[in-house]
């Protein structure tokens, strides 16, 4: 028999677009006119899809609509979407800050929300004071937070300033005590909005380590929201996307991400083969494949091992041709670059006639967590061009993971891992 | 296996559903508030708590210039200051609390749009925290009494005395109902805000603080309705009899204050509940 913790019921929320002005009394009264005869809200009716790139009609929107979900006891559901696909406002609801407009959650258990660290943190009082108000905020009692007090303040790592106002501390000391608090809560629902993006590299560690605890050791549910791909992937069982206020998918979390993953062509749509700038006139290129696909778009899994190239095409000449690929960061930094004809001088000699180029290359084998954007090039040094796609592709990578560990971010640490030997 | 859930969550709920209940699960929390209130009323003050006492103490003088020298208003043969510090402690309450609750969703929006407690949990830590604040002017209060009781004048203190706690509580209740009634509606419409400032300085000069009920009488026998209409007046009325004697004590309108109080209470409640659901929507 399933136990299932949170259930949400076709729930959906609706919002009015622009400013709230005078124009609210008369449609407060054309409602409650409505409510008198016994009618439907007249205002229900309309709505769209919350799409914010397309101007709409209607000045109500759905922020979410038809959200139907279960969670079971110890899942720890990774919920992604893009900005304004309904993620917080799903958290809102569930965290009760505020009501849905249709449907109904039905919650088993003590639910706790970390929407944003250092919720109801009174700036005058110190850091103990605030541990007791905010722990009785979440709903502990006083003895509850006094048996956690010191855990609290040591997971947090604040132990010198905890008689210190905490308008005093920086903001990264706010956001690991606001943590540590919901961490130590005991609920059986932990809901976290985003907000370790915060703290530093080792308090991520740590807080995400927390929260597997949490949910293996004590089998207790978490939903989190996060952008970090690695993240939601190491700590999540299951996931669902919203997409424009609806759940587009929901299932295992790898074949959410992956889902979720193809379906943010944030950039670019179509084909490599399009993103072709320049080319020699004697050469058609029939199809390009990177990673395995003419999309612009896919994804280096975290054990995956070899990135590869492949190019068809006909020439009605000879060519000699050295294949270049650069990868670089999002900001266009060139981070790596395959180029046989630089260092290893070797240039290839492709004959009139159809051609077909497969490399595969090898991957570092820490690679980071992050995006990598790809410059494909195909010249024969000094003398000619015979190919440029700048930024043909994005790969996402996921990042070499394994153990307890989490990927390494590229803003923060690179392109690539270290090995080395231990002795 | 049969399901029981703990929590609900949809947009319909009974006019009354009302979960004192949870109200009392966090008891802590009203604690912690009020600990709260106190406590950061005086960080980085040198006075600390005196300040509760100079400012009535202040105002009792200014009082005692204008409208005792100056204006000439009858006190009734109470000596003047006790006659307004008597008005004072009361009316301070009142306004305190009125002022504070009606401020409730605007001054927490940071807190409520985060997570979820009773909201209820706020106006009534302001109604406790304030009555502390009370404590310390009704003992000022107290000193000047027994001071001017030493030296000689003659106070006719009867059985009305018992009532004071109670009018004390009515206070609180009718400034935490007011306070939740205006509240709720300035989620939406900001106006009220403008009106509660200036409203509740004309509100004192309805309410005998710092004249006697029987003045009012005399001079403006007409519009005396205005003052009887005010739930106010009989509870000041029947505070300054308690201690002095002198004034007026009449059970049908401090019966009438009573319902009044409840009323506006329950009104007060049902409605801020209403609107917490969604008040950060709008506000």
């Amino acid at each position: 028999m399933s136990n299932t913790v949170i259930e949400f019921n076709n729930v959906g929320k609706q919002y009015i677009l622009g400013t709230i002005g005078t124009g609210t009394l008369s449609q407060d009264l054309n409602r409650w006119w409505a409510n008198i005869r016994g009618k439907e809200d007249p205002y229900l009716k309309i709505g769209e899809t919350n799409d914010r790139t397309q101007k709409g009609d209607s000045r109500f929107v759905w922020a979410l609509r038809n959200i139907n979900f279960k969670v079971e006891q110890g899942d720890v559901v990774g919920i992604v979407g893009k900005n304004g696909a309904g993620k917080s406002t799903l958290l809102k609801i569930l965290s009760r800050v505020t009501s849905p407009t249709t449907g109904d959650i039905k919650i088993k258990g003590r639910i706790a929300s970390l929407l944003e660290v250092g919720t109801g943190f009174h700036p005058e009082m110190t850091g103990r004071e605030n541990i007791f108000m905010n722990g009785s905020i979440m709903g502990m009692t006083k003895a509850e937070i006094r048996s956690k007090f010191d855990e609290i303040v040591d997971f947090a790592g604040v132990a010198k300033y905890v008689d210190t106002p905490v308008k005093r501390y920086s903001s990264g000391m706010m956001v690991r005590l606001g943590f540590a608090i919901a961490a130590h809560l005991e609920p059986e629902i932990l809901v976290v909005d985003e907000v370790l993006a915060v703290g530093d590299a080792e308090f991520q560690k740590k807080a995400i380590g927390k929260m597997q605890d949490v949910s293996r050791g004590q089998g207790r549910t978490v939903l989190f929201v996060s952008h970090n791909m690695a993240a939601v992937k190491s700590l999540c069982k299951t996931g669902i996307v919203l997409q424009n206020g609806m759940t587009v998918f929901s299932g295992n979390i790898d074949d959410t991400l992956k889902f979720y993953l193809n379906e943010t062509p944030e950039t670019n749509e179509g084909k490599i083969i399009d993103a072709i700038k320049h080319k020699k006139t004697t050469i058609e290129f029939k199809r390009i494949l990177i990673n395995n696909t003419e999309k612009r778009n896919s994804t280096i899994t975290s054990d995956q091992k070899v990135l590869s190239l492949h190019i068809e095409g006909h020439t009605q000449e000879e060519i000699k041709t050295d294949v270049m690929l650069v990868l670089k960061s999002k900001d266009g930094t060139p981070l790596a670059t395959l180029a046989e004809g630089h260092y290893k001088g070797l240039i290839q000699t492709i004959p009139a006639g159809d051609f077909v180029i497969q490399k595969d290359i090898y991957l570092p084998e820490f690679l980071s967590n992050g995006q990598l954007y790809c410059d494909l090039k195909m010249h024969h040094p000094m003398v000619e061009w015979q190919l440029q796609a700048p930024n043909c592709c994005i790969l996402d990578c996921e990042g070499h993971q394994e153990g307890y560990g989490s990927a390494i971010n590229q803003h923060q640490f690179g392109f690539m891992g270290l090995n080395c030997k231990n002795s | 296996m049969a399901k029981e859930w703990d929590i609900i969550i949809t947009n319909r709920n009974k006019l009354l559903s009302i979960d004192l209940q949870e109200v009392w699960h966090y008891r802590d929390l009203l604690a912690m508030y009020v600990k709260r209130d106190i406590i950061t009323f005086y960080k980085q003050t040198i006075l600390g708590p005196l300040w509760f006492i100079i400012q009535p103490l202040f105002t009792t003088i200014m009082f005692m210039f204008v409208f005792g020298g100056i204006a000439g208003i009858s006190t009734d043969g109470i000596p003047q200051a006790v006659f307004y510090l008597a008005g004072l402690v009361c009316w301070n309450y009142f306004q305190d609390c009125l002022s504070k609750c009606s401020d409730t969703f605007n001054a927490n929006q940071a807190i409520f749009g985060k997570v979820y407690f009773p909201r209820l949990v706020v106006p009534l830590s302001i109604v406790i925290s304030n009555l502390i604040k009370m404590a310390i002017q009704f003992i000022l209060f107290l000193v000047v009494y027994i001071y001017y009781f030493a030296s000689g004048v003659y106070f006719h203190i009867n059985a009305t005395i018992l009532l004071v706690p109670i009018l004390i509580i009515m206070l609180g209740c009718l400034g935490l109902g007011f306070g939740m009634i205006i509240s709720s509606m300035t989620t939406k419409y900001r106006d009220l805000r403008f009106l509660i400032t200036f409203g509740v300085q004309l509100w004192m000069y309805a309410t005998p603080v710092i004249y006697p009920l029987s003045v009012m009488k005399e001079t403006y026998p007409k519009y005396i309705w205005v003052l009887v209409a005010n739930p106010l007046t009989a509870i000041l009325e029947t505070f300054k009899y308690a201690f002095t004697g002198v004034g007026e004590f009449n059970w049908f309108y401090l019966s009438y204050s009573i319902v009044f109080t409840i009323i506006i209470l329950l009104f007060g409640i049902i409605i801020f509940n209403r609107v917490q659901r969604n008040f950060m929507d709008v506000i």
